[in-house]
């Protein structure tokens, strides 16, 4: 922050300027009627850009241009008081988005049915709850007629069923051959709304085009920052000290170790264990955990290898597991526990975690686990359908 | 930092040029200017009588303490002192309103600022525009104390529009110039405050002009009354009172020959004299209006 003061006391000094330059060499172009996402990091640009193209920000080099009307918001709720009453506030937000004050008391009652908020109209808005206040900012947004309309991250918010609702008013107004820009983090809505989109890192455009390409190298971009921390590990020696787990890995089944492994190739665990003492029947058994902490996949070397004979001290050993990739797109967690079947199980050592790996693919449902399904629908035969005859 | 222009393109449309002053057009900016406004001013009043008694509650409670010290210390000279000084007093009021509160209100309203596309000058008109009301509402005290002392409505009283709206011009003019500068020098506050307290003193409200031309030696070889005067607030002030109270016919509360003062271009004897303070007014509006609109494509990014 500058002072008058100090310009005028230190009239040559200039202050302490950084200069940064959000966004670079960014060119696209979004045709009428598209979805269009822009998508990338914190930091990244996005907002920037969005910034820029909403006219609130100008852009010191470069161009913009647009057909037909733009909505002039980027985000929800913008100028409402808490100190008043939801009609109030209706008509100033709708006035500040650019509708005449007699267009904003027209549309009033429409915005609060949408809002479901027919019986809080009185109530200050300092009184709402935040689910409400988005939802009366929601419904008056939608409102502003625009042909252009640009939105930044507002499918994180509302309860379940007001952001089905939301989606349907994205879904209609895409129907409607209206243009969107849609700022998110959110790959899922990106994938489900989007025609095309594009990627920024640090101010620069790392993809333009296909969402499902956008999804998998914001994954990529989003986790290779903590490849390195994933390779290393350093076995906590919590075990009785005979065997010790000196290297943990994934691969696939050719020894590749890409940074990202696709969802349903096979995929391979393994780890290399040095014995320190003589060791009977070892197994390894290992547990992956999804970033929710949910363990998605558990399986031990013991169920197929019950016996695995005895290994000297100084020997060297791998274990490994191959499997099926099959979880969903996203970063896992993998921990193994070296142990001996003896009188009970003997805890030889164990790796908790430190080994991640990062599963991508475009295919995910949702589930946890994407397993293979079949589809069928039967159609009744003709005359079987019963109850649906009208007699006339 | 340069603006680029460019113009509109056959298959690309129009341009988006980022923020401006005055960008849009005249009707959203007069319906942003005067919802802001209609919303602060409602804000302050809660909806409710005793919101209207607090908002004449300060200017007459200055008046009261001003009133019983002057009159008491037989400092006001003037036959309807009081009468003068209340008027005085509420547009004074006006003016610290529409100036210090415009000071830092692009920067309380950061909100809107870095999350919509709108004319800027929107902002520093609506908090003039609800100093207006507010002058509006505390003109009835005026009228009630004045008809109460006895003053008579006066053909010079369609001089008042007149004079309200040049002291609104050099309202505007600052406002626009202080809310700009504050973005970026954050003195700017404390500053106007001191300014404004001066300001009081200097532009006849406790001390009528009676006084001044009884002062007849000279400053730097100029009347002291000329002096004083270079202040366009001082000056409408002046006519302002002359207009409102003008000499009026004795009454009951009114002793013979009281009035509001004498004509501010009698007293400095005539247009030319007034060059300095309308070029004060005008430069104001010209440089406040000059430097927002400078800054306004970057005030986003400098909150």
């Amino acid at each position: 922050m500058h002072t008058l003061k100090e310009r005028a006391l230190h009239p040559l000094r200039r202050g302490g300027h950084h200069s940064f330059k959000a966004l670079e060499d960014v060119s696209f172009e979004v045709r009428e009627g598209e979805f269009y996402g822009i998508v990338g990091r914190n930091g990244s640009g996005k907002s920037t850009l969005l910034k820029c193209l909403a006219g609130i920000y100008s852009a010191d080099r470069g161009r913009i241009w647009i057909t037909g009307r733009m909505s002039p918001f980027i985000e929800l709720g913008v100028g409402f008081n808490p100190d008043l009453a939801a009609r109030d506030n209706v008509v100033l937000n709708g006035i500040m988005l650019g509708l005449s004050p007699r267009e904003a008391r027209a549309r009033y009652e429409h915005v609060i049915e949408f809002a479901e908020l027919e019986d809080f109209q009185e109530l200050k808005l300092k009184n709402y709850s935040s689910g409400m206040h988005v939802r009366l900012a929601f419904s008056v947004a939608i409102q502003v007629d625009a042909d252009v309309l640009l939105i930044d991250e507002v499918l994180a918010v509302g309860d379940a069923s007001f952001q089905q609702k939301c989606f349907d008013v994205f879904n209609r107004l895409r129907d409607e051959g209206k243009t969107i820009i849609l700022v998110t983090h959110d790959m899922g809505s990106v994938m489900r709304f989007c025609h095309r989109g594009l990627l920024l890192e640090h101010g620069d455009v790392v993809f333009e085009g296909d969402p499902d390409e956008i999804a998998n190298r914001y994954l990529e971009i989003n986790f290779n920052r903590d490849a390195p921390a994933a390779q290393a590990v350093g076995s906590q020696w919590s075990g009785s000290g005979t065997a010790r787990i000196t290297d943990a890995w994934c691969e696939t089944p050719d020894g590749a170790q890409p940074s990202m492994f696709r969802q349903g190739d096979p995929l391979r665990f393994c780890v290399r264990v040095e014995f320190l003492e003589t060791v009977e029947d070892p197994a390894l058994s290992v547990a992956f955990q999804n970033e929710e902490k949910v363990t998605v996949l558990v399986a031990n070397t013991a169920a197929e290898i019950e016996r695995s004979g005895r290994f000297a001290a100084g020997e060297e050993a791998v274990f490994s597991i191959d499997f099926e990739n099959l979880m969903a797109p996203g970063r896992y967690s993998v921990h193994a526990r070296l142990s001996r079947l003896g009188h009970g199980l003997e805890l030889l050592d164990q790796s908790a975690g430190e080994v991640s790996l990062i599963v991508k693919g475009t295919a995910s449902q949702g589930g946890v686990v994407d397993l293979p399904v079949r589809s069928t629908i039967d159609r009744a035969p003709a005359g079987d359908r019963r109850g649906l005859e009208v007699s006339s | 930092m340069s603006v680029l222009t460019y113009g509109a393109d056959p298959e690309l449309g129009d341009p988006i040029r980022g923020p401006s002053a005055l960008s849009g057009d005249w009707r959203r900016f007069w319906h942003l200017t005067f919802t802001i406004a209609r919303t602060e001013f409602k804000l302050r009043f809660y909806g409710s009588l005793l919101g209207y008694f607090w908002q004449l509650a300060r200017p007459l409670m200055m008046f009261g303490v001003l009133d019983a010290v002057y009159t008491l210390g037989k400092l006001g000279s003037a036959s309807n002192y009081s009468a003068m000084l209340l008027s005085g007093v509420v547009l004074y009021t006006f003016f610290t309103e529409a100036t210090a509160g415009s000071v830092r209100c692009v920067v309380d309203r950061e909100n809107f600022v870095r999350k919509i596309q709108f004319p800027r000058l929107a902002i520093p008109l609506s908090v003039v525009m609800t100093a207006l009301f507010n002058l509006a509402i505390n003109f009835f005290a005026i009228a009630v104390f004045i008809l109460l002392e006895g003053v008579q409505p006066r053909m010079t009283w369609l001089e008042l529009p007149l004079i309200i709206a040049v002291l609104v011009l050099f309202a505007t003019g600052m406002s626009m110039l202080l809310s700009a500068m504050f973005v970026k020098f954050r003195d700017i506050q404390p500053i106007w405050d001191v300014v404004c307290q001066v300001l009081f003193y200097a532009s006849l409200i406790l001390i009528p002009i009676e006084k001044l031309q009884e002062h007849t030696g000279l400053v730097l070889g100029i009347p002291l009354l000329h002096i004083w005067l270079v202040n366009p607030v001082a000056d409408l002030m002046q006519q302002y009172r002359h207009a409102l109270l003008g000499p009026v016919a004795p009454g009951p509360l009114v002793p013979k020959g009281t009035h509001g003062g004498i004509n501010v271009l009698a007293a400095m004897g005539g247009w030319a004299d007034l060059a300095i303070p309308i070029g004060i007014v005008v430069l104001s509006l010209v440089l406040g209006f000059w430097y927002f609109n400078r800054s306004a494509p970057h005030i986003a990014e400098n909150l």
